[in-house]
């Protein structure tokens, strides 16, 4: 796990018990959303209207009876009424839904079909195909592409068919950039490399790896493609261009314009039909998008502003005047989730622990152990899902149980304090290390005063030029030097305990050396409690006093760090120290023995 | 014994980006040579240029120059065609197992794809899918299941299986055990050794982590800054290195025993005191 992320642990957990389930593939979830089955119903209905066209309309659309002029609703054999030539309004209501959903069929069919092929090339190929195909399609994005049918219409003649390719092609950049960018992000993604050395050949790649991550997001635009395209037809028949002899929901509006002050419920009609149309092709895009994105959206990805608050047990095992003194004491620490399929998902179970002043306790465990999680509860800084509870916890004898957001603020960069995992994602990249590291200063020092003792504290851990660091961005800075600013960030309140994630797991070994005897000194000089968390057995040698090792949320043992190495209790324990690599331990047997041994692997 | 693998004097430089920018030198001469059945270990930090190599190798970034070889052929710029007929011989396995395999695919797919590519008919390939995931020792209800229901060691088993499906006679393992748990990483590295006795294929082992390489390599190469700084059996690099570099990594490495630990601290300490005092005026 690179970048924390609370709910993690616990989804993995949850699936790895679950039997295999196929996933419901997306258009039966689409089914289940109530926005989607009404907007698929709407639009069948209206579809199926212009195919039944024949067998529903018992006169040609363009028939006019002088008899029907402006004939009511209702009349036998005209059951719409006849507009103002006299012509069969439920007959042109039909055809008009056959040219609007063939007008949407090629509008978003070129469109889609010219965007996306040439968003795959751009975006899998790269370089200059993508730079030339780019500037093509950003140039044809200027174009106001309404106004070039227009023109164009001598050009292709008066059939709407023309005007819609044409109009397609307007639509295409969009497409195109939404491809391009997509197909982009998945190009250097591991799956597509490890394709490219199973022998594929390009094509398949973009068809079998590469097209299913654009799958969903065009067909999402084709939705609201075909809408524009239908508004467009409309529209341009209404403004009178295209045959006469075509009725359409634009031509229709535009006669009933004519008679709107006598015969007003004529505009109703292809008004209410576009609008079905319309919306119901919206509506659909939007709800494939949400259950697209469904999973996801339940879920907080990010962690929350608000946090959790450890509130103590409804009944407490252990009796709260029990609590020890020393820095950090933690009984009965448990920790739940709300699980997906309801229920809670407990990741922290009944975990006791003590940090007593200037000791170390490394806290080790595999992923999944909750041991992130027992330093966050006690951090304050769990998402609000979480619930946590515990019968003490209590920092420098003060007790943590029911402290306010604010309190426990406070606390953080004063009394307790905080190095993370990942130095350059703990760092804004927007902000100087000196300005980011001033803000967590003590109120009441002049700017001057502040900016000296950081440039010392800079000194401190081993920067070699703080002037530069100071004035330089996150990026500007190596990972190493980083961790070594977030130290510094750390200890220039003084903690007494200082709560240490993972603190050396991204960097390279070397570095970790370093940082490590860094953390060593400073601990020593400040006398603070540190609770280290991590999986490395090397880091816990070198830097711990006590070891407390978790497994699935559970406390499994506690001891000295020499009697968790030499003297292993617990079965669990001896499986870890004995998974360590052995230091003495080389490869013996030589490569020539492999080789002789051709066997079949099947 | 004639080498699978020969790299010589190879070469990778990228283009500086924008205009008169510098452009960076990855791999700066690199020679070195991987037997039939071998494993050689490649160690570096990040940034050595150790991935770059790899991926120079399996044809996924083009070197500037110098020569790769491969039995005998030389595979440098091989033609697109070409490169899909070495896929039967050169594999990979990549560091993190979360993005190595297609999420959108089910298990059998994944596996059953390369043999796909290269002629076999769907119904064998699935066939021969099973009997791999039954091999690097996942459950057989599997197949049908998607990569995210599994864990990372299960999924990077999944990942040598893909690897194994066409009997190549090299994998590039790229940092392949980095990302997993402490026991996951021994059990998927004892899977690797034992595939390498019966199959007789060839690794070229990318990590940072020297203990992994100990356990796993015949001989072993550093890289630092693009160089290959020392090469040489595994035993005698581990442990009496000629580079100062290679010591400098030994003595980082924390050993997991608070004695011996302290030891190697002093050691390290006095190195560094020693490189200080040759360096300082």
């Amino acid at each position: 796990m690179t970048v924390y992320d609370p709910s993690d642990s616990v989804v993995t957990a949850t699936l790895d018990e679950q039997p295999a389930t196929r996933r419901a593939g997306a258009f039966r979830r689409l089914l289940r959303t109530p926005l989607g089955l009404a907007s698929l119903v709407a639009l069948a209905v209206v579809v199926l209207l212009g195919l039944l066209e024949p067998i529903l309309s018992t006169h040609d659309p363009l028939f006019a009876s002088l008899e029907h002029i402006n004939a009511p609703v209702g009349t036998p054999g005209w059951p719409l009424g006849g507009d103002q030539y006299g012509r069969d309004i439920w007959a042109r209501v039909l055809t008009s839904i056959n040219v609007s959903l063939v007008s949407a069929l090629i509008g978003a069919g070129v469109g889609i079909s010219v965007g996306t092929v040439f968003g795959l090339i751009a975006g899998y190929v790269g370089k200059r195909t993508d730079a030339v195909a780019s500037w093509v399609f950003n140039l044809l994005m200027t174009f106001p592409a309404l106004v070039l049918v227009m023109v164009l219409y001598p050009v292709v003649g008066s059939a709407y068919q023309g005007m819609m390719l044409i109009f397609g092609v307007f639509l295409a950049p969009g497409i195109f950039r939404l491809v391009r960018n997509l197909v982009e992000g998945v190009r250097n993604e591991l799956y597509v490399d490890a394709a490219k050395v199973s022998g594929l050949s390009n094509l398949r790649i973009l068809s079998r790896h590469v097209f299913y991550v654009v799958r969903g997001p065009v067909i999402i635009s084709a939705a609201f493609l075909s809408s524009a395209a239908i508004g467009v037809q409309a529209g341009l028949a209404f403004l009178g261009f295209g045959s006469t002899q075509t009725p359409s929901f634009g031509s229709m509006t535009s006669d009933a314009f004519q008679s709107i002050y006598t015969q007003p419920v004529q505009l109703v009609w292809p008004a209410l039909f576009l609008a079905v149309l319309n919306g119901g092709l919206i509506l659909l895009g939007n709800a494939y998008r949400d259950v697209l994105a469904g999973p996801q959206s339940t879920r907080t990805k990010k962690r929350s502003l608000h946090e959790a608050t450890v509130v103590g047990s409804a009944t407490p095992r252990t009796a709260p005047s029990r609590s020890a003194g020393g820095l950090l004491s933690v009984r009965n620490l448990r920790v739940q989730y709300p699980a997906p399929e309801g229920g809670m998902k407990t990741v922290v179970d009944g975990l006791s622990l003590d940090v007593q002043p200037g000791e170390i306790v490394g806290l080790v465990g595999e992923s999944g152990s909750g041991k992130t999680q027992t330093a966050f509860s006690v951090l304050g800084l769990l998402p609000k899902e979480a619930h946590i509870t515990a019968d003490v916890m209590t920092l420098a004898g003060d007790s943590l149980l029911g402290k306010k957001p604010a309190a426990l603020r406070a606390l953080r960069g004063g009394t307790i304090s905080y190095v993370p995992q990942e130095p350059m994602a703990n760092l804004d990249p927007s902000f100087t290390i000196g300005s980011q590291l001033m803000e967590g200063l003590v109120k009441g020092m002049s700017r001057k005063e502040a900016k000296e003792a950081i440039l010392a504290l800079l000194d401190r851990v081993g920067i070699p030029d703080p002037e530069r660091t100071f004035r330089s961005y996150p990026h500007q800075i190596s990972g190493g030097m980083a961790q070594r600013v977030l130290i510094a960030g750390a200890v220039v309140s003084r903690p007494k305990l200082l709560i240490a994630d993972e603190p050396t797991t991204a960097l390279d070994v070397t570095v970790q050396a370093e940082i490590l005897d860094l953390l060593r000194e400073l601990q020593r000089e400040l006398g603070m409690g540190v609770l280290l968390v991590t999986h490395n057995f090397g880091v816990v040698a070198d830097l711990c006093d006590r070891v407390v090792v978790m497994k699935q949320g559970e406390l499994v043992e506690e001891g000295s760090v020499r009697d968790i190495f030499h003297r292993p209790s617990r079965p669990y324990t001896r499986e870890l120290v004995g998974a360590i690599l052995d230091e003495q331990t080389v490869r013996s047997d030589r490569p020539a023995d492999n080789a002789s041994r051709k066997d079949d692997l099947r | 014994m004639t080498a699978l693998l020969e790299v010589e004097d190879l070469r990778l430089t990228y283009p500086g980006r924008g205009f008169r920018r510098r452009s960076a030198e990855i791999l700066k001469g690199i020679s070195l040579s991987i037997s039939p059945g071998e494993t050689l270990g490649l160690v570096g930090e990040s940034g050595s240029g150790k991935t770059t190599l790899g991926r120079a190798v399996l044809g996924l970034a083009a070197p500037t120059g110098g020569a790769i070889r491969f039995e005998g052929r030389d595979i440098t710029h091989a033609s697109p065609r070409d490169r899909r007929a070495l896929a039967r011989d050169i594999q990979v396995v990549f560091q993190d197992p979360y993005t190595s395999l297609n999420p959108a695919l089910q298990i059998a797919d994944i596996l059953a794809e390369p043999l796909i590519a290269q002629g076999t008919n769907p119904i064998e390939a699935r066939r021969t899918a099973l009997t791999l995931l039954d091999r690097v020792g996942m459950p057989s209800n599997s197949a049908e299941r998607y990569p995210r229901e599994f864990s990372g060691g299960q999924r990077q088993r999944v990942a040598i299986a893909r690897a194994l499906a066409l009997r190549p006679k090299l994998i590039v393992c790229d940092e392949p055990v980095s990302a997993l748990d402490l026991t996951t990483q021994a059990r998927v590295m004892d899977l690797f050794i034992e595939l390498q006795r019966e199959t007789g294929v060839a690794y070229l082992f990318i990590t940072h982590d020297l203990s992994v390489v100990r356990h796993i390599s015949h001989r072993v190469a550093v890289m630092y800054r693009g160089e290959l700084v020392e090469t040489g059996d595994t035993a005698v690099v581990t442990s009496t290195p000629s580079h100062s570099y290679t010591r400098d990594l030994l003595l980082a490495a924390p050993t997991p025993d608070p004695d011996r630990q302290r030891e190697r601290r002093e050691a390290r300490r006095e190195l560094r005191a020693a490189q200080a005092a040759r360096t300082a005026p």
